[in-house]
């Protein structure tokens, strides 16, 4: 009875362990980089993307996003982010070179906040909804209301201090 | 001892300002009139700049959701928010941040960036010499 008993569960513990490396492989599709930066951030992108918000990490999206962010800047989200010819060049290669290499999926989202992984990592069994009503928070793009170091492409989850 | 080490500390202090503000190519003085040079240029009843002017404009919407106030907030010597992001702003005013206007090249590319998203064109050289002549008269 008891080496019956000890018997059963080895074999779930066999499934269970399969299934937790099945879910990220599964999931593996569309993925941000690891790390989310480089450890040489590029001046102008660090200057320019880092007006208006902070200059989200490369890794965080894919190749074709960027391409498709930084052909359409006359119409960044309803803003007008215009660049010099040269600037747009010089950033774009920075993002495309170190875009995620972890994106195996044909999606290519303008919005982070859109991607699968973001989703996954924010949802609401992770994060209460009422977190995103908080002032502080403000919306899901401030990524440093909760992630301080997100500007130096840090989103470890032992670094988040979600605000009171 | 340690007041001789605060004066060289203030000295050391003081020359980096100094190096660090020669390196701005002009004074918002200067940005200011060579705006007026290309006001005179684009008119000829061009009648000189208006601070009261300005600041109405500063304040006003132009057919858009936001003013320049919206982001720069209606007392432009403390800091501003994006009105999206949230993201803090630096003071707008020169009398609060020495760096403003000092480099005709961001100057250009924020004027360009931000008339387009508050007016959907281009600002005459009227409307940034008035706005600037505002900002100018705004002391911390």
């Amino acid at each position: 009875m008891l080496i019956r008993y000890r018997k059963f569960p080895r074999g779930m513990v066999v499934a269970l362990l399969a299934m937790g490396v099945m879910i990220p492989i599964v999931q593996a599709g569309d993925n941000r980089s690891k790390p989310a930066q480089p450890a040489q951030v590029n001046a102008k992108f660090q200057q320019e993307c880092s007006s208006c918000h902070i200059a989200y990490s490369p890794g965080l999206l894919p190749a074709k996003s960027w391409l498709k962010i930084m052909t359409g800047l006359d119409k960044h989200f309803g803003s007008y982010a215009s660049l010099t010819d040269q600037e747009n060049k010089e950033i774009t290669a920075f993002l495309v070179n170190n875009a995620s290499n972890r994106w195996s999926g044909p999606s290519a989202p303008l919005r982070i906040t859109e991607t699968t992984w973001f989703k996954r990592k924010h949802d609401y069994h992770e994060i209460s909804p009422k977190v995103w009503k908080n002032p502080k928070v403000k919306n899901p793009a401030n990524c440093t209301a909760c992630h301080q170091q997100a500007e130096r492409g840090d989103f470890n989850e032992h670094n988040v201090k979600i605000p009171k | 001892m340690f007041r001789k080490f605060n004066v060289s500390i203030l000295t050391l202090v003081a020359a980096a300002g100094l190096i660090s503000h020669s390196a701005f190519a002009q004074t918002p003085e200067v940005t200011l009139s060579s705006i007026r040079s290309d006001a005179t240029k684009a008119s000829s009843s061009f009648q000189g700049f208006s601070a009261a002017r300005g600041e109405n404009f500063f304040k006003t919407k132009h057919g858009n959701e936001w003013s320049c106030a919206s982001c720069h907030t209606e007392n432009p010597v403390t800091p501003g928010k994006h009105a999206k992001t949230g993201k803090v702003i630096r003071p707008f005013a020169p009398s609060a941040n020495v760096e403003r206007f000092t480099d005709p090249g961001k100057v250009a590319k924020w004027f360009k960036r931000n008339c387009n998203d508050v007016l959907d064109r281009v600002c005459t050289p009227q409307e940034k010499g008035d706005v600037l002549t505002y900002l100018l008269t705004v002391k911390k």
